[in-house]
């Protein structure tokens, strides 16, 4: 099965890039990557800039409506996702722990539709 | 399109022998022989089915047909030499007919008519075979579901109760948990809960998600055994049926031999509990000649083999405290001593604002109320009504009468059951009219 990992953090209390702390963020991340690979679970995944650089569209009545920032103004944003292949939950939540994110933030588990 | 199915099966007997001609009808035994087979193989038969169909949908519909069938035929054609043998080959007709008709739905094949083991597989009689039912209890117990879905499946698919049961003995609308039990299930097939049990190094994870389920199921019994709610009270017996189901099949697990442990020491009070008029009667004042001997043996004993193997956890612990209640001809023979030793080590295993507040109490109890008082200041239980009312109790014990009045007050204000409330009313009275010299420290005799 696909799972879409969604990994929700504290803007505020991020590490700035350029800090150590930043530094082994980044290597933690590189470890989930390097993890996910050797299990064959890893189908790509980003990070995201900032959700002060979001725009949130809609269209009503035929007219595109934009707004700044991200969809939910909550304390904690979308940062980043994973694209996931495992057997089952069990596996995508072992692995969704291993997300260094999850660890000061949330990671959100959700199963890909698949249309087959 | 609901005929279409059964032409496509040359022999819907749903006879796995072919005894028939040698049975005689016989609508009692019929009757007993189904009552038993229930009883005794539902939860594995269906375990068994949702392994092989992978559908728990469809395999509780096809049990269903199965058991209608049989409640059909049995008494015209006598009963099959093996029971559940033939509950399963019918109901794995049902299903595999029901597969037939979604797959001419959906115009393609269905792959289960083709990976399964085909109509003439056989009732496993192996005892070696791994049972079902661990995977049935494991999934409906997964923790990537709510507390509530959890307890309702499992009462539905384990413990074989209906929705309607499950919903008046937790005071719930049948459609609300009709819709929480589909929901569970739903997601169950849609997030890909795998139907498994855990491996050895999953289960300190997993465990405690079933231990959970079994307790609540156990508590919302223990609570509301008032006398006036029977149904609830089934509740109590269900969860030692589900703690035994556990411990069957879990035998060298020492939590799940602690849990029902615990469940049949306080099950060993339960006749004592409360008086005839349905009040709740305190440990202390409980006439101890009416406790369960029975339940007690077997409960300290399952607490005594649990702890054998040295890895005590929440429910060895609570078990063996209730067990040290049990062993005590009267309450003033109590080993309070020991009860605070116990509670120590369970607010080290699992610290929890609760656990030290019976410690605070055992403390007060063991070692004089004020002791008890200063451990029980600042706890962060605001609304816990057992707080104040143990606060209260330790008050009147230090003769403390106003403060215990007030305490009560605060007890009340947080407290929605009217058995207990009746009781906290009747103490703070006693302890208001300054009778308190003679009231005792009571605890309150409930599931912690």
């Amino acid at each position: 099965m696909r799972y879409l990992a969604l990994i929700y953090g504290n803007e505020a209390t991020m590490a700035a890039p350029g800090t150590p702390a930043f530094g082994e963020m980044l290597a933690g991340y590189g470890a989930f990557g390097a993890e996910a690979t050797k299990q064959g679970a890893m189908n790509g995944g980003d990070a995201l800039l900032p959700s002060t650089t979001a725009t949130t569209v809609r269209v009503r009545g035929g007219e595109v409506l934009t707004t700044d920032g991200p969809y939910a103004e909550t304390k904690e944003q979308l940062g980043g996702y994973y694209l996931l292949t495992c057997p089952d939950l069990d596996a995508a939540i072992a692995l969704a722990a291993l997300i260094p994110g999850a660890s000061d933030g949330a990671v959100e588990v959700r199963p890909i539709m698949e249309f087959d | 399109m609901g005929d279409l199915g059964e032409s496509g099966v040359p022999d819907v007997s749903g006879e796995p022998t072919g005894h028939r001609s040698r049975r005689e009808a016989d609508p009692i035994a019929a009757d007993v022989a189904l009552v038993d087979v229930v009883r005794a193989d539902r939860t594995r038969i269906l375990a068994g089915l949702i392994k092989r169909f992978g559908s728990i949908d469809l395999a509780e519909d096809a049990l269903q047909e199965a058991l209608v069938e049989a409640a059909r035929r049995w008494p015209l054609d006598g009963v099959p030499p093996n029971p559940p043998g033939w509950l399963v080959v019918t109901a794995g007709r049902r299903a595999l007919d029901q597969l037939r008709r979604e797959a001419k739905r959906a115009g393609k094949e269905a792959n289960a008519m083709h990976s399964s083991g085909g109509d003439g597989e056989s009732w496993p009689e192996d005892p070696e075979i791994a049972d079902e039912r661990l995977r049935l209890i494991f999934t409906c117990c997964h923790p990537a579901l709510s507390l509530t879905a959890r307890v309702g499946l499992t009462l539905r698919l384990v413990a074989g109760l209906t929705t309607a049961e499950i919903a008046e003995a937790f005071l719930a609308e049948e459609a609300t948990m009709a819709q929480r039990i589909v929901r569970a299930k739903r997601k169950i097939a849609g997030a890909g809960i795998a139907y498994r049990v855990p491996e050895p190094h999953e289960l300190p994870a997993r465990l405690p998600a079933v231990l959970a389920v079994i307790y609540l199921v156990f508590n919302e019994g223990y609570t509301a055994s008032s006398g006036d709610s029977l149904v609830r009270r089934d509740l109590c017996d269900e969860a030692i049926r589900l703690g035994r189901l556990l411990v069957e099949l879990m035998p060298d697990e020492p939590e799940a031999l602690g849990l029902l442990g615990l469940l049949l020491l306080q099950q060993s009070r339960h006749a004592s509990r409360s008086a005839p008029n349905g009040e709740l009667v305190t440990l202390e004042l409980q006439d101890r000649s009416q406790w369960d001997g029975v339940l007690v043996g077997e409960g300290s004993e399952l607490v005594e083999r649990a702890l054998r193997r040295g890895s005590p956890g929440p429910y060895q612990l609570q078990a063996a405290i209730a067990a040290v209640h049990a062993e005590a001809t009267s309450a003033s023979a109590t080993d309070w001593v020991q009860i605070v030793g116990l509670y120590t080590t369970l607010a080290r295993v699992a610290p929890s604002p609760v656990v030290a507040l019976n410690r605070a109490v055992a403390v007060g109890m063991a070692e004089g109320p004020e002791a008890g008082l200063v451990l029980l200041d600042d706890l962060p239980l605001d609304g816990y009504h057992y707080w104040p009312a143990a606060r209260a109790e330790l008050l009147v014990r230090a003769g403390r009468a106003a403060e215990a009045t007030a305490a009560y007050d605060q007890a009340l204000s947080w407290c929605d059951n009217d058995v207990e409330r009746r009781f906290l009313t009747r103490r703070r009275e006693l302890a208001r009219t300054s009778a308190g010299a003679q009231m005792g420290g009571e605890v309150l005799d409930r599931a912690e």
